[in-house]
């Protein structure tokens, strides 16, 4: 077991250290973008507010008046300590965006992605199994419609079927009021917060703001996810240890979850995984849709603001939040396929 | 499989589309219908539309803010009064504008940059490839509307600034598939040949390699036609894409809707989403379609299990009639 | 030796294929019988049919695929038998070793956990410490450790994975195993080594073995009994000791003049391709070939003719009263094109 041990712990690390290079990348880009628009960052968001001296002490203060490379050298230096700054609009932390609005997306994007996985899943196999059938055609045209709905047309007709018409289901925020006045967020995830506290009504109330966004959300990815399934098991079904089962007399049921779907799930969970990717890109529109205070909210806010420092940072912890996904993403896949490992 | 010429790579591919039987030849033609109906509206929006895109009156009377459905008005007005149908239809244009637009820059910047990377190699490649991933692991919502707002404050929002958004998004996309082929066509026996007789590099790519490579391209450039309409309507869903003023578009239709769905009204943005899915849908089977027909790996072809006749009955012997002895 | 009541009885075994035009006729009129203990060797050149016969046995053909005729399993009709009867069948009673041990195995399982599966599909009563027992043993008999049960298929070479794949056929059991080419894709060291496992086969476990090869020095070695096949049909079969030494059906003397040995001082071959099962040739289907063709061999099916334990298929041993006046004169044949090699 030993030889095992090592070579898997080799590929740990040899994976998590190809990952610098990527990040700095990323990073890099970032910081160009955020510096290609013409003029001082400052300058575009509080000219006409406040006046031209405050603004020379203020891009001073945050060092846009020193050499690019140094500016680099401490944006990186930044990245990684997490000190990415404070707004210029409302003097909040980067660190307490995370913390307060990057909870709500995550919360949203788990949700959203276990969906994703619960009805994906499913479908994928079923059309895999029973290729060109009623089953398979109705499957895959599911996975392409609801691919092709942008994320806030389906949370509009979510909004116009469960809130208005039927009145089931609130439509807005991660909370009412009430709830929001009187949990205690040790964790900022609220699901937690609320359970952890045996605040019971804050659960239920926690739960219901969530299902519509979570849904929403969830069914777009799960588009990708048939897809993603059915190839792979339609690959798989025809492998060659498949067929030897089949010949030892092995159950079809068995044959088909046990080694097709097993064998299939491998690529799946990587492709899966980069997924997150668009399931941060849906959380900005999905967030806007439900009113849902997250990350991709605030992005929103601050652009349209003009806030360029938080702009820079949320897209910076973007970036960083991918990348780390992405080598979770391998690690798990390490764990799951004995193949891989140098 | 080797072939030789520009076109040869696209005369493959039409011929395997031609030859297409059972479920990927549907899947194919309807998605081509689809996405024909909507280019008919696209080109003819002026004469099939019955107002302007933001057109709030006619013959002297204003049109009623958020009126449902009826005669005058097939699909309701808007909250600013403006007819629901015909912004469906003028948005079509807009739709059909910025994908031609986004999927031709792509093509210019992504195939070229992918034929170079993958036949050239060394650093330049390993540059690029690097560049490409980074770019392909990020978001593309966000990397979208990060470059629409960065261009909005230099050139203006509108058509091209939407669509350079969506290229950017994609380039890495085209440059990856195209780069990938490459490489293994790189090695084929044809390729060594017209090297061992002396032809340039620019020569061999452009008849050799990009013949052969050409075939993928079809089928991402319909997936990201599909990408580029979803991608224009969260632009426009959060304000970043085309303006109202400039032209109809159905992200931006939305926004509007999704304020007054407490109050019921439904019609503002039910139809501009169904336009969406339509289109996106169309352009979708398309992809999938040619996908099936190319794939050799999930082609099926409709094979029958034959019936087995029972067996002959003993032959009946020669007639008495002696033939010919022939020596050999 | 005695002759015993034959386990397995096929009679005119057909097996069609479907195409997008006429079909496959790649098995076209084929009676065998397999013996307890005994091993039958079919041999022939590649595409005569001999896979889709040992395939056809178990059952394990595409869904393609047609089949006529009998094959009876201690005189249970498997053709006509229920997917689910054939698949409690299949194990127990019919075991297949196939032809490319690489991919036969599922990756993502151990090889432990495949015998358990094949014992808990088959043999539920046992208890898991038996199943172990029972696992071992056979992998014991075929040289493998046990201290190597708990590894993953890629971490075995492919001679050492067609062991596995042996070993896991026979822990069951089966009274007819049929090997598909089982050491056509391995190297000759560990050919003899494959080969001397099934020979003790016979010995050992009292299964009938059908073994299938295209190579007549592995039956010359390992069979018994020899049936030599041509274009869907059995041309001769019988003894391997007669058939070799006296070669009845000229197919079967011109292959044996073609195998390469030390002594060989130049290649022979038989001339032409091997004839295209959509559309074979009339009445004999060797004729176009065979340097001992009459006329007859052009104009009527020949009629299978036994003496003692060998049986023939073939014009130039009768019966004489059904070869018609002038049959017997030399066949008058064009020159065999070049192009049909190709």
């Amino acid at each position: 077991m030993s030889r095992q041990g090592s070579s898997l712990r080799t590929y740990l690390l040899t994976r998590v250290a190809l990952a610098v290079p990527t990040v700095l990348i990323l990073l890099t880009m970032v910081f160009l973008l955020m510096r290609v628009a013409p003029g001082n960052p400052i300058q575009a968001a509080l000219g006409g507010h406040v006046s031209q001296k405050q603004i020379a002490i203020r891009s001073h203060r945050a060092g846009y008046d020193r050499p690019i490379l140094e500016q680099y050298g401490d944006y990186l230096k930044g990245a990684v300590t997490g000190h990415l700054g404070t707004t210029l609009t409302d003097h909040r932390t980067i660190g307490n965006i995370i913390v307060e609005n990057g909870s709500a997306t995550l919360e949203l994007a788990i949700a959203a992605f276990a969906i994703a996985l619960a009805v994906g899943i499913p479908i994928g196999i079923s059309a895999g199994r029973w290729r060109d059938t009623p089953v398979d055609i109705g499957g895959r045209l599911f996975g392409i419609v609801i691919y092709a709905a942008p994320v806030f047309f389906t949370g509009f007709l979510a909004q116009l079927l469960f809130g208005t018409a039927l009145g089931w289901l609130p439509t807005s925020g991660r909370v009412g009021p009430i709830t929001e006045f009187e949990l205690s967020k040790p964790t900022h995830f609220y699901l937690i917060d609320s359970l952890v506290t045996g605040n019971w009504s804050a659960f239920s109330d926690v739960v219901l703001h969530l299902i519509l966004p979570a849904l929403t959300l969830g069914l777009l990815i799960s588009g990708v996810i048939i897809r993603l399934v059915r190839v792979n098991m339609l690959q798989t079904m025809k492998g060659d240890y498949v067929e030897a089962a089949r010949a030892r007399g092995i159950r079809e049921r068995r044959v088909v979850i046990h080694h097709a779907f097993r064998n299939a799930l491998v690529p799946v969970v990587t492709v899966a995984g980069l997924q997150f990717a668009t399931l941060l890109g849906g959380a900005i529109l999905t967030e806007q849709t439900f009113n849902w205070p997250g990350i991709g909210a605030e992005l929103v806010r601050y652009l349209n603001n003009r806030d360029y420092i938080a702009v820079q940072g949320i897209v910076t912890v973007f970036a960083i939040a991918v990348v780390v996904v992405s080598v979770l993403i391998d690690i798990i896949n390490a764990f799951v396929d004995p193949r891989v490992r140098y | 499989m080797a072939g030789i010429g520009r076109l040869s790579g696209l005369r493959r591919l039409g011929r395997d589309v031609h030859e297409a039987r059972g479920v990927p030849k549907w899947i194919l033609y309807s998605g081509l219908g689809i996405v024909a109906f909507f280019v008919i509206l696209a080109i003819f929006s002026a004469q099939i539309a019955p107002y302007g895109f933001d057109q709030i009156a006619a013959n002297g009377s204003p049109f009623p803010k958020q009126a449902p459905p009826s005669g005058a008005h097939l699909f309701g007005t808007t909250v600013q009064s403006t007819d629901v149908l015909s912004r469906v239809i003028w948005g079509s244009r807009t739709a059909i504008e910025v994908v031609v637009v986004a999927v031709a820059l792509s093509l210019t910047v992504g195939v070229p940059l992918g034929l170079v990377s993958g036949y050239v190699g060394g650093k330049l490649d390993r540059g690029l490839v690097l560049i490409m991933d980074a770019l392909f692991a990020f978001p593309y919502i966000l990397l979208a509307i990060v470059i629409a707002f960065l261009l909005s404050s230099s050139i203006g929002q509108g058509i091209f600034t939407a669509a350079a958004a969506i290229t950017v998004v994609y380039v890495p996309q085209y440059f990856r598939v195209v780069r990938n082929h490459v490489i293994s066509v790189r090695e084929e026996a044809y390729v060594e040949a017209a090297r061992a007789l002396g032809a340039s590099r620019a020569v061999i790519i452009r008849r050799y390699v990009l013949s052969n490579v050409i075939q993928n391209v079809p089928v991402i450039a319909t997936l990201n036609a599909a990408d580029a309409i979803l991608t224009l309507a969260a632009l426009g869903f959060l304000g970043y894409g085309i303006q109202p003023t400039q032209a109809a578009e159905w992200g931006y239709d939305i926004s509007r809707a999704v304020d007054d769905v407490g109050a019921g009204i439904w019609w503002t943005g039910l139809f501009p989403g169904l336009a969406i899915v339509l289109l996106v849908t169309g352009f979708t089977l398309i992809g999938e379609g040619l996908n099936d027909v190319l794939n050799p790996v999930i082609r099926y072809r409709r094979i029958r299990r034959p019936q087995i006749p029972p067996l002959e009955p003993e032959v009946s012997p020669l007639p008495a009639r002696e033939r010919e002895v022939v020596r050999r | 030796m005695i002759a015993r009541e034959p386990v397995l009885e096929a009679s005119g075994l057909r097996v069609w294929y479907g195409t997008e035009g006429d079909p496959v006729r790649a098995v076209d009129g084929v009676s065998l019988a397999l013996r307890a203990g005994e091993t039958l060797g079919l041999v022939g050149e590649s595409g005569c049919g001999k896979s889709t016969l040992g395939r056809a046995i178990i059952g394990l053909l595409p869904d393609s695929a047609a089949t006529a005729g009998s094959v009876r399993l201690r005189g249970r009709e498997l053709l006509e038998l229920e997917p689910s009867d054939l698949l409690s069948l299949r194990g127990p009673e019919l075991g297949l070793i196939f032809q490319e041990p690489m991919t036969r195995l599922d990756p993502l399982v151990t090889i432990e956990d495949h015998f358990l599966e094949a014992l808990r599909e088959h043999e539920p009563e046992l208890d898991s410490e038996e199943m172990r027992r029972r696992a071992l043993e056979a992998l014991g008999g075929m040289g493998i450790p046990p201290t190597r049960f708990r590894q993953y298929p890629h971490e075995f070479s492919g001679g050492m994975r067609q062991r596995i794949m042996i070993a896991l056929a026979l822990v069951l059991n089966p009274k007819v195993v049929v090997a598909d080419e089982p050491t056509t894709a391995l190297d000759v060291i560990v050919e003899a080594q494959i080969l001397g496992i099934l020979a003790d086969l016979r010995r050992n476990f009292d299964a009938a073995l059908l073994l299938i090869t295209h190579n007549l020095g592995i039956v010359a070695e390992a069979c018994d009994r020899v049936a030599v096949m041509y274009a869907g049909k059995i041309a001769e079969e019988g003894p391997a000791r007669q058939v070799f030494s006296e070669p009845a059906h000229p197919y079967t003397r011109e292959l044996l003049r073609s195998t390469i040995s030390l002594s060989t001082t130049g290649l022979h071959y038989i001339p032409g391709a091997p004839p295209d099962l959509i559309d074979p040739p009339p009445a004999c289907r060797f004729h176009p070939r065979c340097p001992d063709a009459m006329r007859v061999c052009a104009e009527r099916d020949p009629v299978e003719v036994r003496t003692g334990e060998q049986r023939v298929l073939c014009w130039l041993h009768g019966p004489e009263d059904r070869i018609p006046p002038g049959g017997h004169a030399p066949l008058e044949r064009r020159e065999i094109a070049l192009a049909e090699e190709a």
